[in-house]
C-alpha cells in the first residue's frame, strides 16, 4: 500500500457547514459494509474546563475489525480513544455532550458501573504500564479483581492469554519473575495479554509501539493481525505506515474533528478531503 | 580566594563537617554510656588499707576503689587532714565500704597520702546482698541454725554449696509467692467480683451464695496449703548463715537467705571475671529489680517499653495510612483540606508533655471513666480503666507520632507512577481496589519509614508516659498467665523513665550512677535493634519495587 501517490483532490466544500459535510462522510465506505458497529458515538463533544477537545464528533467503529485513527498531535485522537471506556472520567474538569455507545447502549448512562465497562473495552497504553508483581500475578490481576482466585482456572486463563500475545513461549519458563525484568516490546505484549485475559469485546491502543524499537513493533504488529479475529481494535497512531499496514479502517481527526472515516485503503489513496491528503503527504502534521 | 569560594568547595566542606561533627557526637554518647556503664558488671578487686584519721589513730578500711580524682592539699589540711610532704595537689580516693546495715555509711572520700599499706588479700570476701548492699569481710566461718559447720580453708567451699541451695530455695519461693499465691489471689478477687455484679443485678440468691461461698472455701485450702509450704521453704532458707570479720575486727553475721552472690574478687583470674562480667550482664537484663531499682535487673522496663513501642506501632500504622490515603487519594482540593493538612503538620510541633495531659485528661479520665462505668462496675471504686495504664500510655503515643506517619505515607503514595494507576483501573478495578492491590504495596517502603521516625521517636518519649501509664515499679507485667493474658489497664515499667528514676529518685545515688549509665546505653541498643528490623523489613520490601524509576 504506497501512501505518497495522489490521485485526486478533494471536492471543494467551503460554503457548506463543515460539520454536515463531515457527517456525510461518515460511516463505512469500504469493502465490508455487513460488518456490525460495535461502538457508535453521536455528536460527541468534550470539554476541558472552558477549551472544547472534541468537536461534534460522530463515528462508528465496526466490529471485530481494526480501525486506526490518524492525525497531528493534539487532534484529539487519544481523548476520543479514552471516551471510549470513560478513563477521561479521572481527568478533573472533565465535560461531555453527546453520547458513546457501546453495541447500543449508552455507556455514560447514571445506571453503567465503570468498572464493568472497562472490563469490556480494555486499554493498552503508550509506555508499557506492568505492575511491579511477578509475570503471572500481572496476567492474573484483572481475573483476581472479578474474584476468580482458583489456581486451576487461573493458570489455564494465564496461559491462554500468554498465548494469544505471543509471549507464552519467552516467559513460561519464569512466571514468577518480575514484570519490570522484560524487555520494552515483551513488557507490552503482557500489557495487552494482561488486557486480553478479560475477554474484552474491544482493545483500545493508544500508541502502543511509539515507545518501542523496530523489531518489537513489528511483533506487536504482528500480533494485533491475529488479535482482530476475536476482538474489536481500535489503535491511535502517529505513524501512517503503520496505520496502513495495519487496520482495515482509519479516522483522520483534526483539532478536534472527525474529518474523514474510511476504509485505510481508500483513505490513503483517494481521500476525500483535501486536509487529509495534505496531512499524508506530509504538508502538515 | 574568591575563586574558591565559587567553585563550591566550601560547601562541601560545610556540609561534610557538619555530618562528621554529628556522628561524633552520636559516637561519643554511645561510648560515653557503655564505658561508663558496662564497667558496673566488672568484678572489682577490694582493697585492706590502713587510715590514718584526723587525730592520729589508725583504723583499717575495707572496700572498692570506686573514683579517683586530684585534690588541692590545703583543702585536706583546712579540713583537719594532716598531710606530709610538700605538693601543691593530691590524690583522693572514693571508696565504697558497703556494709551498710552495719557503718551506717557507704561510700567515702580518702585522700591518698593517709592510706597506707594498700593490699588485695585474696580471701577477701564479696557478698552481693538482696538488702543493705554489698558486703566485704573475711570469712570466718559457715553456720547452720547458728552452729559452726565449717571454718577455715574448708569454709569458702561450704559456703558456696549453701549459698547455692539458698538461692535455689528463694527462687522457689519467689516463684511461689508470685504464680501460685497470685493466682489464688486472682480467683479471690474474681469471685469477690463476681459476687458485687450479682448484687448490683440483684440476682444474689441463696443458691448463688452458697456457690460462691463453696468456690471461695476451696480457694482459701489451697491457700492455706501453698502458706504451709511457704514456712516450710521459708525456714529451710533460714538455716544457713555466714561470719565474717569486717573492717573493725567485729564479727557479722549474714544469713545466706538475704545472699545473692558470694565471690572472692581478689582470687579470680581473667577467665573467671570474664564469666562472671556476662553473669552479670545477664542478670542485668532478665532480673527484675530491687532496692527502690538501684540494684538488680531492668526486665520489666525493657519488657514494657518494647511492648508498648508495639502496641503503639500497631495503632497508629492503621490510622496514619488511612488518614494518608483519604487526604491523598480521596479529598478534594478546597480549603477544608488545606486547613487539615495545616492541623496535621502542627501536631508534629506540640510538646509531648501536652500529650500527656491531653492523654490523661481524655482518654484516662474520660474514655476510661466511662469504660468503666459501663463495663466494670463492680470494681468501682477502684478504677480498671479510669487510671493510667499501658493502653493509654501507647494510644497517647500513637497520636503523638500519627504526623510523621501521615507525612510519611502521603510521600509514599504521591510517588506511584500515574500510569500504574491508569493500568489498574483500565483493567475494570475500583480506585479502592486499585489503591489496596497496587498502590499501597507500592507506597508500603514509605509507610515502614514512617514506622521507623514514629517508633524512634516514641521509644525515648518520656514525659508523657510519666502521666499515662508508666510507674517506678510495677508488681506485675502487662502479660502474664491469668486471662485475658495482656491486661492492657495496668501500669509499666519503662527504660526511659528508668533511667529518671535511678539518676534522681534513688536513695543511693553513688551507686546508682552507672546503672543510670547502663540502662541508657540499653535504651539506645534497644531502639537500634527495632529500627533494624523496620529497617531490613523495608529493604526487603524495596527490592520488589526496583525498576520503577522512569516509569
Amino acid at each position: 500500500m504506497s501512501t505518497l501517490n495522489m490521485t485526486k483532490t478533494p471536492p471543494k466544500t467551503h460554503a457548506m457547514d463543515m460539520s454536515a459535510a463531515l457527517e456525510r462522510e461518515h460511516g463505512r465506505e469500504g469493502a465490508d459494509r455487513a460488518a456490525p458497529v460495535c461502538i457508535e458515538t453521536k455528536n460527541l463533544n468534550l470539554y476541558y474546563g472552558a477549551t472544547q477537545a472534541l468537536m461534534n464528533v460522530s463515528v462508528q467503529i465496526p466490529k471485530q475489525r481494526v480501525t486506526a485513527f490518524i492525525g497531528p498531535s493534539g487532534c484529539g485522537k487519544s481523548t476520543l480513544l479514552r471516551c471510549f471506556n470513560r478513563m477521561n472520567d479521572l481527568v478533573d474538569n472533565c465535560r461531555i455532550e453527546g453520547k458513546v455507545l457501546l453495541d447500543n447502549d449508552d455507556i455514560y448512562d447514571r445506571a453503567v458501573k465503570v468498572a464493568l465497562l472497562r472490563r469490556r473495552v480494555g486499554m493498552v497504553f503508550q509506555k508499557p504500564n506492568p505492575f511491579p508483581k511477578s509475570i503471572f500475578e500481572n496476567v492474573a490481576y484483572g481475573l483476581r479483581i472479578m474474584g476468580v482466585n482458583d489456581k486451576k482456572t487461573l493458570s489455564e486463563t494465564v496461559e491462554g492469554a500468554l498465548r494469544g500475545a505471543a509471549l507464552w513461549n519467552e516467559v513460561k519458563d519464569r512466571l514468577n519473575s518480575n514484570g519490570l525484568s522484560l524487555s520494552g516490546g515483551q513488557q507490552q505484549r503482557l500489557v495487552i495479554a494482561r488486557a486480553i485475559a478479560l475477554e474484552p469485546e474491544v482493545l483500545l491502543l493508544d500508541e502502543p509501539c511509539s515507545a518501542l524499537d523496530p523489531i518489537a513493533t513489528a511483533k506487536v504488529e504482528e500480533l494485533l493481525y491475529e488479535l482482530k479475529d476475536r476482538y474489536t481494535i481500535v489503535i491511535v497512531t502517529h505513524n501512517m505506515q503503520q496505520a496502513a499496514r495495519v487496520s482495515d479502517f482509519t479516522a483522520f481527526m483534526h483539532l478536534g474533528e472527525m474529518v474523514e472515516f474510511t476504509d485505510t485503503n481508500t483513505l490513503f489513496t483517494t481521500p476525500k478531503m483535501e486536509r487529509t491528503s495534505d496531512y499524508i503527504t506530509g504538508r502538515f502534521g | 580566594m574568591k575563586e574558591w569560594v565559587k567553585s563550591g568547595t566550601p560547601w562541601i566542606w560545610g556540609t561534610a563537617g557538619g555530618l562528621a561533627v554529628a556522628l561524633v557526637m552520636v559516637f561519643g554518647v554511645l561510648w560515653l554510656t557503655a564505658a561508663r556503664g558496662l564497667i558496673y558488671f566488672w568484678p572489682s578487686q577490694v582493697v585492706e588499707t590502713t587510715f590514718v584519721e584526723k587525730d592520729g589513730s589508725k583504723i583499717r578500711l575495707i572496700g572498692e576503689i570506686k573514683e579517683q580524682e586530684e585534690v588541692a592539699v590545703r583543702r585536706l589540711v583546712e579540713s583537719g587532714f594532716k598531710i606530709p610532704g610538700d605538693d601543691k595537689f593530691t590524690t583522693r580516693y572514693l571508696l565504697k565500704l558497703g556494709n551498710r546495715d552495719v557503718s551506717g555509711f557507704d561510700f567515702k572520700w580518702y585522700p591518698a597520702p593517709l592510706l597506707t599499706d594498700l593490699t588485695y588479700p585474696k580471701d577477701m570476701l564479696t557478698v552481693e546482698r538482696r538488702e543493705w548492699g554489698n558486703f566485704y569481710g573475711h570469712l570466718k566461718s559457715v553456720k547452720e541454725n547458728g552452729t559452726v559447720v565449717a571454718e577455715g580453708d574448708a569454709a569458702m567451699q561450704e559456703l558456696e554449696k549453701r549459698v547455692e541451695r539458698a538461692r535455689k530455695l528463694f527462687d522457689e519461693i519467689f516463684r511461689t509467692e508470685k504464680q501460685d499465691i497470685g493466682d489464688v489471689n486472682y480467683a479471690l478477687e474474681q469471685l469477690r467480683l463476681k459476687e458485687r455484679r450479682l448484687q448490683l443485678e440483684g440476682k444474689f440468691d441463696d443458691a448463688a451464695k452458697q456457690a460462691i461461698g463453696k468456690q471461695r472455701e476451696t480457694a482459701n485450702a489451697s491457700f492455706a496449703e501453698i502458706q504451709a509450704r511457704l514456712e516450710k521453704l521459708r525456714a529451710e532458707i533460714g538455716r544457713d548463715s555466714l561470719s565474717a570479720e569486717v573492717m573493725d575486727g567485729k564479727l557479722v553475721d549474714v544469713p545466706l537467705a538475704k545472699v545473692s552472690e558470694v565471690y572472692r574478687a581478689n582470687a579470680m583470674g581473667v577467665a573467671d571475671k570474664i564469666g562472671f562480667y556476662f553473669h552479670k550482664l545477664h542478670q542485668f537484663i532478665t532480673e527484675d529489680p530491687r532496692e527502690a531499682n538501684t540494684e538488680g535487673g531492668i526486665f520489666p522496663a525493657i519488657f514494657g517499653t518494647v511492648m508498648m513501642v508495639i502496641l503503639m506501632s500497631i495503632m497508629v500504622m492503621p490510622l496514619g495510612v488511612m488518614a494518608a490515603v483519604y487526604m491523598r487519594e480521596y479529598a478534594g482540593h478546597g480549603l477544608l483540606i488545606r486547613i487539615i493538612r495545616i492541623a496535621v503538620n502542627n501536631l508534629a510541633g506540640v510538646p509531648s508533655i501536652v500529650y500527656g495531659v491531653f492523654g490523661l485528661g481524655f482518654f484516662v479520665y474520660f474514655l476510661g471513666g466511662n469504660i468503666d462505668q459501663l463495663f466494670f462496675k463492680e470494681s468501682l471504686p477502684a478504677p480498671t480503666f479510669g487510671s493510667p495504664g499501658i493502653l493509654w500510655a501507647s494510644l497517647t503515643l500513637a497520636i503523638l507520632t500519627l504526623p510523621v506517619v501521615i507525612v510519611a505515607t502521603e510521600e509514599g503514595l504521591a510517588r506511584v507512577p500515574r500510569s500504574l494507576r491508569e493500568g489498574s483501573l483500565a483493567l475494570g478495578a475500583t480506585k479502592a481496589e486499585t489503591l489496596w492491590r497496587t498502590v499501597l504495596p507500592m507506597a508500603s517502603p514509605a509507610m515502614m519509614t514512617g514506622l521507623i521516625l514514629a517508633v524512634a521517636r516514641a521509644a525515648g518519649e518520656t514525659a508523657p508516659l510519666m502521666l499515662v501509664g508508666v510507674v517506678k515499679l510495677a508488681p506485675s507485667l502487662p502479660l502474664d498467665g491469668h486471662f485475658p493474658y495482656l491486661h492492657l489497664e495496668r501500669q509499666f515499667m519503662h527504660l526511659g523513665f528508668h533511667i529518671y528514676d535511678v539518676g534522681f529518685q534513688s536513695p543511693n545515688v553513688e551507686a546508682a550512677r552507672p546503672l543510670v549509665y547502663a540502662t541508657a546505653f540499653l535504651l539506645v541498643l534497644v531502639i537500634v535493634a527495632l529500627n533494624l528490623a523496620a529497617v531490613s523489613l523495608r529493604n526487603r520490601l524495596r527490592e520488589n519495587y526496583r525498576g520503577l524509576e522512569g516509569m
